[in-house]
Formats: C-alpha cells, structure tokens, sequence
C-alpha cells in the first residue's frame, strides 16, 4: 500500500446502562444526570485500530455524531491515543434512527476522505448498548461500498501493500476465518482486546487537542429531509416496563443422601422445562453411537 | 518523593484535584492568564465528590458572579429546620422566611456530579488544561527540596511547575506520601454515607410545603447516632432527596455500629420515614469529612507547595459548611499565586506565607478559632450531648403538651427532677460552661 494505513473508529456517547432508572410514573429513561461513556463495544473497536497502528503505521480518526457534550466522549479517545477527532453535530441529527444515522456517519466519512484521506478500514462497535440494533456499521458499509466484517474477535494479519486481511469472526458453532480485501468495515466483538492507558504526555496531548466539529452542511448533506426525526421511518409504538416475573425460586429441601438430592433438583429442573430433557437425552443418545 | 534538577517549567501551577477548592483555585489562575493544569483521578470532575450537598452561593459568587445563570442548582433554601432526636420523638427549630426568595438566594441545595462537572467545564472555558483518570502519585522536589512538579500514575517524564497546588481531598494521600502533612486520624475525621431518594417533584413540594424552586434543610442531632458524636440531615433537591448520617471514625470503630445500619434506623425512625415514603432509591455513597477543626489544620505551604480544601481540613463542623471554605480557600491560594507569578518572584515558602496569613483576615480562619474547642468538647462529652440531653429534652416536651389532669407546677417540678437526675446541677452547669466557653 502507497499510503499510509487510515483507520476511522465510530464511535457512540451512551448512558451509562449501570446508572440509568427508568422514570417510574412515564416509563421512559430519565437521561438527565446520567452519567456518558464511550459506548463499550466501539472501545474495542478503537483499541484494534491503535494496534493496527502500532504495527503498521497511519492513523487512527475518530468519528462521532451526537450532541456538543460527545466532544467529551471524543477527547477521551484522543487520551487513549487516537490522532484526531471528528464530532458531527446538528440540531438536524437530533431522532435519527439507524437509517438516518448511517447516512449521516456515511457523508461525514466521505467528508473525513476528502479532508484526510480515504479510510482503509472503518471501525464499529458490534453494536451500542443503548439502542443494540447492531445496524449502523452495516448500514455504512452498504452506503460506502465497504466490503463488511461483523462480529469480528480477532484480526489475524494485515498484508498493507497487498490490501489483504484475515480476521476471526464469531458464528454460531464455531470461528470462521475469513479473508476480504480493504477497504472495509468492520464490526468488533467485546472481549477481543484490552484498551490500554494512554501515556502523560498523550493525555496532555489529548486535553489540549482541538476537536473538528462538523454540522450537516460541512459533510455536504443538501437534503435535511433525510437526517433526524423525519429521516427516520422508524416509530416507537409503545414504551413499557415488563412486568415482575411470577416465577418463584423453589427450596428443595434436604434428601436422605446425596444421590437423592441430586434426583429432586432434576426432576424439578425437567418437570418444568421438558425440552431440555428432550435435548439432554438427544444428545446422550448421540454420544453412545 | 524523587529528586530532579531544574527543568523547564510547562506550566505556571499545577493543580491536583477537581473538587471545590481545586476547580475555584485552577479556574481564579486560568482566568487570571496563567498557564494552569489539573489533574484529578476520577473519570470526570465531580465523580468521586460526594456531599449532602448544600451550595452556600456567596464564596461561589466571589468567584463565578453570574453561576445562576447556567450552574445546575436543585432548589434554593428557604426553610432550615434544627432538630434534636430521641427515638421516638424530634423537636425542632424552624426558620422559614419569604426573604429566602429573594433574586440572589444564599443558599441552594445541589448535586455534586453535576455541579462539580459545570464548574469544570468553566475551568476549562477558562484556559485551564484538565487531565482526568490521572492520578498524581509524587511530588517532584530539586536538590533544595523545593516542589518542582508531579509524577503520575500514567509514567512518562515529570511534569514541571513552581508551584503545586494540593486540592487532593480529605485523605491527602500526596502530600501525605511527600511528608508534608500526617496521615488523618480517626478521630478528626467523621464517616459520612448519603442516599439519594427519587420522588416526583409535585410530592416534595406538598410534602414540605414548597413551591417552584424552594427547598428545605433538615439538620438533626440526638439519639440517632446512638451515642455517638455525629448528625444526620434530610435536603430536598429538584426531583429527589437527599438523607443522610455521619459520624466520627473512632467513635464507629469504638460502638460497633455499622455505618449503614445507621443510616437504615434513620431513615425509619418516626419522624423521618414518611417524609421518605414511596421514593425509590438512587444513589448510595460515603464519604470522609474532616471534621477536626482549627486544631487539625496542617502546615498549608512550604517551597512550591500549597494545601487548600479539605486536605488542609477546611470544614465548620457546627455550621456543617466545608465546600465554602474549600472555595474560599481555593481562591485565595490561586490570588496568592496569581500575584507572586506578576511580581516575578519565587514561590518560596516565605512568599507562599501570605497565603495563610489572608486566610487569617477571612471567615475561614475566624470561624474555625471561634470553634477549635467544639470538636474536642462534642466528642469528649458525647454521652451527654447526643444521648443524655436530647432525650431529656424530649421527655420535657411531652410532659408539657401532655393534658392528664396533673397540674402545671408538678409537670415542671418533674421537669427539672429529670434533669437533677440525669445529670446533676454541676454536670450541667460544667457543660453550659464549657459549652459557652467553647462557643466564644
């Protein structure tokens, strides 16, 4: 590859899902005063684009579309140790739905080409923990003409000048390995790495670093009609609280011997859930043969 | 502590800390032009401050005049209710007036996490660069042994300045580890915890009688602590409130008493429990509050070197103000500073000495003198003060307002019978005395 590497990681600000309380007369997320975080599958994807980095240069953007309080979010990325940030802001974004963000994030990334260099790889999350519809990264790829990775755990090997990539990716039953060529889009999995900790002179870097904020009609978006709420088919019907569970948990009580005791917890296990002693002696079927 | 040859400075003053005292000290420096850095080890300013939290507007106003306009305040107070607790009963002291709502309010109840990260923000507005999720792990000293700069857990060089400001909090770990101050002791400092409690606004106004922004403040002392030195308080916020309970370390470790258990008979005694019916609970947080006094403050400056807040034990434990003085002496430590880097003159422990001694000239100083036998006394006769009294006091109450036929002079002959009994007249005349002693 002539150029050097460019990877753009997407990333979200989200409440964070440990402190949020569901407002108990309106049934709706009480987001004020909740505190933000990075949303913690796009961390993953950050750290695998830091590693590319570490081993073959280039530099890591990151790209985020929220309100002017996500500069927050992006500066801690920059304290990580990405080498810029883009925040993509406007009133207009405001109720976009995956189809109206992808769009959005997928003009900012040709503005990001134009002014920086066209990514080799785009970086997601698997998917947010706010809205888990896993649909963005997806929907970028599509618009962009990326090839798409989803689910990745690992990346294996990167031939830069070939443009070829080996990645690991989580499917049922197994790993697959897969080999596509770049440009490409790819969504990582949680527990695929560990973000590091950026070093002081970094973190003074990061807190003295100045965040590019783009409006609509920086990343050239002429058609407002596709951007926020009315870009966005998508409507919320109803918003509900489950209701309590009216299973209750079952003492049983101490049998004459060990062996009976076991027996109790099984057969109440089985008197319940019938498919799964179904399965059970499926599988045991299976294993004699 | 490591020792370095001079280097080039980077910044004019180092800040470590993002509560009250180092947000006001880090943003009086910026806003004054110099070239100011804070580092704080929590994810954001305000994430690990935790504080009933009552907001005393005047040492802010000092500081920040127009914070009205845009800092997150709950409700402004207008209605402080003093009670002393047995356990069954509370009397009380109200003050309620409608000059409270006046254009300016003097005080208001908050919530730290977000006012903590406003305050910063402006910090940061004011030029200030803020390091977060760093934590200073040494203070960095030349041959000399004059402060140069800090060290931090993210390694990398030092980083250099004449003048380090220590705003690091109650357990001063820093300058503790740089032997500039002794570890605290469980005996001056007090163990807080605080629940917050989420109830519709509409609830909170009629079940305190408020409307639109007005607020109450309940202190409380007596029997709840179960005989030890401590108080417990109840403030309305916007949409919650907040309860809580505090007492000295040693009297904790001394009773057995669980801290949370504490907090649990609080908040289901009589007089407290439905003022908290049907909310749901938020938050749960402890804290340390350095509640020693004027005789506890350490040496607050030396060779490039300031304390300020509550790691230089900044808290009116009678009046339970703490983030006033932390502001307070935030700001006159950075003017300090702001006024020593204008003259070009070094910040030697002779310079820095003026520091303390505008200290003196404020209510800071004045109040915490005022008070330096209160903690002593509170805690020496605690079995009185927050056992003995408070129950006599109530017994005395419900002998008054109770009709059953006995006549007035014998309800007041058994009145002051109890007391004797309790205490005797030279216990109590001991304790008035030293009580008013102590006051003066």
């Amino acid at each position: 590859m002539n150029q050097p590497l460019h990877s753009v990681v997407c990333i979200k600000q989200v409440p964070d899902s440990a402190q949020i309380r569901v407002h108990p007369v309106t049934n709706t997320i009480m987001r004020q005063g909740v505190p933000t975080i990075i949303n913690p599958y796009d961390l993953f994807a950050l750290e695998e684009a830091l590693r590319l980095r570490d081993r073959f240069g280039g530099k890591v953007t990151v790209l985020c579309m929220g309100p002017m309080t996500a500069e927050d979010s992006l500066r801690k990325a920059l304290t990580f140790g990405a080498d810029r940030a883009v925040l993509l802001s406007d009133r207009y974004f405001a109720g976009s739905d995956t189809l109206a963000t992808s769009y959005a994030l997928s003009m900012a990334l040709l503005q990001i080409a134009r002014e920086f260099g066209a990514p080799d790889i785009i970086f997601t999350g698997k998917q947010t923990i706010d809205g888990d519809t896993a649909q963005v990264g997806p929907g970028i790829a599509k618009r962009l003409g990326y090839n798409q990775l989803t689910y990745i755990s690992k990346i294996r090997d990167l031939d830069p000048d070939g443009g070829a990539l080996v990645v690991e990716r989580r499917a049922e039953g197994g790993t697959q390995v897969l080999q596509t060529k770049l440009p490409v889009l790819i969504t990582m999995l949680e527990g695929s790495n560990e973000m590091r900790r950026g070093s002081i002179e970094t973190a003074l870097a990061a807190a003295r670093a100045q965040v590019t904020i783009w409006n609509a009609a920086a990343v050239g978006i002429e058609d407002l009609t596709r951007c926020g709420l009315r870009g966005s088919p998508t409507i919320v019907k109803k918003v509900f609280a489950p209701g309590a569970r009216s299973e209750k948990a079952a003492m049983i009580g101490a049998e004459a011997t060990p062996e009976a005791s076991a027996h109790a917890v099984i057969d109440a296990i089985f008197g319940r859930m019938p498919a799964i002693e179904a399965q059970l002696f499926e599988t045991a079927a299976q294993a004699a043969y | 502590m490591s020792e370095m040859q001079a280097q080039e400075p980077q910044f004019d003053a180092i800040v470590v800390g993002a509560g009250p005292s180092g947000n006001a000290a880090a943003y009086v420096m910026a806003s004054e032009g110099l070239n100011v850095l804070q580092i704080e080890r929590g994810e954001y300013s305000g994430s690990k401050n935790v504080q009933g939290a009552i907001l005393y507007a005047d040492a802010l106003e000092k500081i920040i005049p127009d914070f009205r306009e845009d800092a997150p305040l709950e409700r402004h107070v207008i209605e402080q209710r003093m009670w002393t607790m047995d356990d069954r009963s509370h009397t009380g002291v109200h003050y309620r007036s409608d000059d409270f709502n006046e254009e300016k309010p003097n005080r208001y109840t908050i919530l730290r996490a977000q006012f903590d990260k406003w305050f910063n923000a402006r910090v940061r507005a004011a030029g200030a660069t803020v390091l977060f999720e760093t934590t200073v792990t040494e203070l960095v000293r030349d041959l000399s042994g004059k402060v140069i700069g800090v060290r931090t857990d993210r390694g990398g060089n030092p980083i250099m300045a004449p003048v380090v400001v220590l705003a690091e909090g109650v357990n001063g770990l820093v300058g503790q580890r740089s032997g500039l101050r002794e570890e605290v002791k469980p005996g001056t400092v007090a163990l807080a915890l605080k629940e917050m409690h989420f109830l519709p606004r509409e609830v909170i106004e009629a079940r305190f009688n408020l409307s639109g922004n007005e607020g109450v403040v309940i202190e409380a002392m007596g029997t709840i602590t179960k005989g030890m030195t401590g108080t417990g308080f109840l403030y309305t916020n916007e949409e919650s409130i907040s309860v809580g309970i505090g007492c000295i370390v040693d009297d904790f470790v001394e009773g057995g008493e669980t801290p949370y258990g504490l907090l649990e008979s609080f908040k289901n005694h009589p007089s407290i429990k439905p003022l908290l019916a049907g909310s749901e609970i938020k938050e749960y947080a402890a804290h340390l509050i350095p509640e020693g006094g004027y005789r506890a403050i350490p040496q607050l400056y030396g060779d490039g070197w300031l304390v300020v807040g509550d790691a230089g034990q900044f808290v009116n434990a009678v009046h339970r103000e703490g983030s006033n003085l932390a502001m307070t002496t935030g700001r006159i430590a950075a003017e300090t500073v702001v006024m020593l880097t204008r003259k070009r003159e070094a910040m030697s422990r002779a310079n820095l000495a003026i520091f303390a001694k505008r200290l003196e000239e404020t209510f800071v100083m004045k109040d915490l003198k005022k008070y330096k036998g209160i903690p002593g006394l509170l805690h020496g006769g605690k079995a009185q003060f927050f056992g003995t009294y408070p129950r006599l006091i109530s017994q005395a109450m419900q002998t008054w307002f109770r009709v059953d036929g006995v006549d007035k002079k014998s309800k007041e002959g058994a009145i002051l019978r109890s007391f004797r009994e309790a205490r005797g007249w030279r216990g109590m005349m001991g304790d008035a005395f030293r009580l008013v002693r102590a006051w003066r």
